[in-house]
């Protein structure tokens, strides 16, 4: 599958016509080829593109060792993209040309310790009818004696955000080949300045 | 990788930016000639009102404005995109003096209260500048 990766830049508006449309601006690659991985050898076929050089004092000593058979900077991000048919040694964002959508993989912000209303969209409880201090508790969370414990995977208030979260079929707007940018509709996952990983969509576009 | 994301917007935005706008600020009176399409046809219309605000930057594409007038004994107003493909032009009818950015108090306000006075000294500079502009 085609992927790059990029640096999310931020939100902006197009006009499309006379319809104003919110896009996120992703700066994306050029992404240096670091490994192939092929059948044979490895069990699949895979190449792992890098993510922003990374100054040579920072660099182990395995991590040299691994960009020196490709041949370019150490890269502060590695991932691998499966089934990805590439000959050349960097990846720009012209391979999109010809796509209309994409999946966006991200950070997502995080948001700490939060209650059950913004992690998991409880409607909390009245604000008024009698209801004391618990405006934003959860409720009741399980049954009585039977089953006398509760539910595992029970929704509750906890640590919320900064996790892995994919965007699929968000339609790509415009990629500019001179400026190494893609424009996709509406928001993708983490916060401004943070990687993202976009490929082409595993849905099926009508 | 360092990147200037303000670099980076702009020229993106910068595509839709009309240069042949009026300049003009909240207290103004303009006319706005908005295409509406209903069908097949599209004709233009006309919505002439006072600016109660301009919000998202002061030259930036995505600035928008609002328009407040009053029709038949009722307040409308309307937002409108600034570099909207949609507004076929724009005039100014009047200048106002203000002494606020955002004039959401006229909300609250009927009849003659609701008034701006013209900026005089606005307006005879746009008379001389028309007048230059004939020759």
């Amino acid at each position: 599958m085609k992927g790059i990766l990029g640096t999310k830049i931020g939100m902006t508006q197009v006009w499309q016509g006379d319809k104003l449309i919110p896009v996120t601006v992703v700066l994306a690659g050029p992404c240096p080829v670091v490994q192939r991985k092929t059948e044979e050898r490895d069990g699949y076929n895979s190449i792992q593109l890098g993510w922003q050089e990374k100054r040579l004092k920072s660099a182990n000593k395995p991590e040299l060792g691994h960009v020196k058979v490709a041949k370019v900077k150490p890269q502060k991000r590695l991932v691998e993209f499966r089934d990805f048919d590439f000959e050349a040694n960097e990846v720009s964002v012209n391979i999109f040309e010809e796509v209309k959508k994409v999946d966006v993989t991200g950070l997502s912000k995080g948001r700490g310790t939060a209650g059950v209303m913004k992690r998991w969209n409880f409607s909390g409880m009245p604000a008024s009818h009698g209801v004391k201090k618990k405006h934003r508790s959860p409720g009741s969370i399980g049954q009585s004696k039977t089953p006398g414990r509760v539910y595992k995977g029970k929704r509750m208030a906890g640590h919320y955000g900064q996790e892995r979260i994919t965007t699929i079929g968000l339609e790509l707007i415009e990629v500019r080949n001179d400026d190494n940018l893609i424009l996709i509709k509406g928001s993708i996952p983490g916060s401004n300045g943070s990687m993202v990983i976009v490929k082409e969509s595993r849905r099926k576009v009508n | 990788m360092r990147y200037n994301k303000g670099a980076i917007m702009r020229s993106i935005e910068n595509a839709y930016i009309k240069d042949n706008l009026p300049t003009f600020d909240t207290g103004d009176t303009i006319r706005i000639d908005y295409r509406v399409t209903e069908g097949e046809r599209s004709r233009i219309q006309a919505f002439e009102g006072v600016v109660i605000s301009r919000k998202h930057g002061k030259n930036s594409a995505r600035t928008t404005i609002i328009v407040r007038k009053i029709s038949f004994g009722e307040g409308v107003e309307r937002v409108f995109p600034l570099h909207s493909p949609l507004i076929e032009k724009i005039t100014i009818v009047r200048r106002g003096r203000t002494r606020r950015a955002k004039l959401y108090y006229l909300r609250e306000l009927r009849g003659k209260a609701a008034k701006i006075k013209t900026d005089v000294r606005r307006q005879e500079q746009d008379r001389a500048a028309a007048r230059e502009a004939k020759g």
